[in-house]
């Protein structure tokens, strides 16, 4: 009897899991059905049968080059996050492991200018873009997002060094490691699984990021996102077109997610369960 | 060589006073353990030596070089701790290594000393594996190697033996003793178990509550325990203590006698007592007594003397190692 109910339990949770993975990824996979519809037929109405056409695919392509949104995607976010590695791995050495009275309302404020709308300080960070010339350039744009990922990734850095044993590292100060060699060849090293998955969020996060690297870009430096834009604006609405840019836009982030899912999944819940 | 000097050392960690005041010296090539119950400030004094922690006030000196303000590794001490500490990314040869390496020794010299060590300590053919492959004393023997390749001027051990279990901790306590033998070189050695002070030390130092209380051999100490303290912390089982008409008649508030200075028989005696609890461990058995008119008593007898639950038994004290105490709890000499 026991049994029975045990794998009743089973499925209902198993067909609800289901439900609720297909909730939420059913806006990425209606995406994907528009893609390959025409264009009458993706403003028609909701339905979930295309007629299989890659004709905006082809399109999408001849229209606009993908392949240079894609590049500055992919040194935008890379660089963003190497740059707030460089950055946050020092600051979370030093949070995590001398902590002072005030490191916990540091780690807290850090965590705060994540909760300000990003729109409060559109003004004058585009201000200072202009007058800086950083306007519409990948450096421009990797650091303004170094900068805005850089509490998460301090955050996520050190909830692992807080992981890692302090002895460990007292005892390469007792074996003559300095500072630098103590964070390069044992801290550094042991943290190479919180670090690989800081690194897998903080691209995905900055690839994702469209609020600033729409505004802050034309032509020269403009990401995936602003790419994704583009085709809502001159000339109407083309929603297969867009949902076909949409789809090249994501496809190469879903991928990477896909095949790190293991790494990123153990990130996220880090030190959740001791 | 490798000699230490306290000075009027003390610590505080914002409102407690870990260690008020300390003054020691250990000479060069000594063994010395710091015992005391947890919390007592021991391990805190190891890390002021090493230099994890920054003294709040006085000096510390290694060969007559004032060290105080120097970071960790330019003391020239090495240092073994409780949990190991080992690299776990790292092989068993580049764990042992990593000094050198951080030294900048040539490759010729580094690859010498570790056979050397991996030699000494039984692990030549683990030199390629990880920590986690290897068992606890053999983690225990890596973390020493990687004391020993530095030829440091002392080695501080923290607890290194408390996450052993009791047959291993046997062996390695012999072990650390070889190789105290064998190096000459200085050792202090943080425990809070008092058969491993009294059966490793030259000399002990036993703390309380950041103080000293005495330093001496573990013989010494043994034979004349200076306080109350000392006297029930140094020898197992501990010392009796007796209060009332009986340490009075001593001339003093508080007698000690220890459990292996009272001769036991079943005819006759000058104390009576019922057997409450008997401890048989083969060659002695304790037996916890209920003494007439003193109280309760621990006494070590011969494993053969075969007291049961309940029996009646008669205790002598041997009077020449009775121990007395004042109201401080001071030993009064003889």
């Amino acid at each position: 009897m026991a049994r029975a109910v045990t794998t009743r339990h089973k499925i209902t949770a198993t067909v609800f899991a289901w439900l609720v993975a297909l909730l939420i990824f059913f806006p990425i996979l209606y995406t994907l059905i528009t893609s390959i519809k025409t264009e009458p037929e993706a403003i028609a109405g909701f339905s979930l049968i295309p007629s299989g056409t890659f004709e905006n695919y082809i399109t999408v392509q001849t229209q606009r080059d993908y392949l240079k949104p894609f590049m500055n995607s992919v040194i935008i976010s890379v660089g963003s996050t190497i740059l707030a590695l460089i950055i946050a791995i020092p600051a979370a050495w030093a949070m995590a492991f001398s902590p002072t009275r005030r490191t916990k309302d540091i780690l807290m404020w850090m965590l705060s200018t994540k909760m300000m709308p990003a729109v409060a300080v559109l003004v004058p960070i585009y201000l200072m873009f202009r007058d800086f010339g950083l306007l519409d350039s990948r450096i421009g744009l990797t650091v303004m997002l170094m900068l805005i990922n850089l509490p998460i990734v301090v955050w996520m850095l050190y909830t692992y060094f807080r992981e890692i044993p302090g002895e460990i590292l007292e005892a390469a100060r007792m074996d003559g490691a300095g500072l630098w060699q103590e964070i390069v060849y044992v801290l550094t090293p042991m943290a190479v699984p919180g670090i690989a998955s800081t690194l897998l969020l903080n691209i995905i996060l900055a690839w994702n990021e469209s609020f600033w690297t729409i505004r802050l870009t034309t032509t020269n430096a403009a990401p995936l996102t602003a790419f994704i834009a583009s085709f809502s604006s001159p000339q109407g609405l083309f929603w297969a077109k867009l949902s076909a840019a949409s789809t090249m836009a994501i496809a190469p982030i879903l991928i990477l997610g896909w095949f790190s899912q293991k790494q990123l999944v153990r990130g996220l819940t880090f030190g959740a369960v001791k | 060589m490798g000699s230490i000097t306290l000075k009027n050392v003390s610590k505080v960690f914002g409102e407690a006073k870990v260690i008020p005041s300390i003054d020691l010296d250990i000479t060069d090539g000594e063994f010395v353990v710091f015992v005391g119950p947890s919390g007592c400030g021991k391990s805190t004094l190891l890390r002021l030596i090493a230099g994890l922690e920054d003294v709040s006030g006085g000096n510390i000196l290694i060969d007559g070089k004032d060290v105080t303000a120097a970071a960790p590794a330019e003391r020239g001490l090495a240092m073994v701790f409780q949990s190991y500490a080992l690299y776990p990314h790292m092989s068993v040869r580049n764990n042992i290594a990593f000094p050198l390496k951080m030294a900048k020794a040539d490759k010729a010299v580094i690859d010498k000393k570790v056979a050397d060590a991996a030699r000494v300590l039984n692990l030549t053919d683990y030199l390629e594996r990880r920590p986690s492959q290897l068992s606890g004393g053999q983690r225990q023997r890596v973390a020493i190697g990687r004391a020993i390749v530095r030829e440091p001027s002392a080695f501080l051990f923290d607890e290194p033996l408390s996450n052993l279990d009791a047959a291993l901790r046997g062996t390695m306590r012999l072990e650390i003793s070889d190789l105290h033998h064998q190096l000459k070189t200085t050792m202090v050695y943080v425990t809070h178990d008092q058969v491993e002070a009294m059966t490793m030390a030259d000399k002990i130092v036993v703390l309380n509550r950041g103080n000293i209380e005495q330093v001496g051999s573990p013989l010494d100490l043994y034979r004349n325990p200076r306080n109350l303290f000392v006297a029930g912390f140094i020898g197992s089982p501990r010392m009796n203590f007796i209060e009332g008409t009986y340490a009075q008649s001593k001339g003093a508030r508080t007698a000690g006698i220890r459990p292996e200075h009272l001769g036991l028989s079943k005819d006759s005696g000058v104390w009576t007592g019922t057997v409450k609890v008997a401890e048989h461990l083969g060659a002695d058995t304790f037996l916890h007594l209920d003494v007439d008119g003193i109280g309760q008593i621990t006494a070590r007898c011969d494993g053969e003397f075969g007291a049961q639950y309940g029996d009646r038994v008669h205790l002598t004290p041997d009077e020449t190692k009775l121990h007395r105490f004042d109201d401080k709890g001071i030993a009064l000499k003889a």
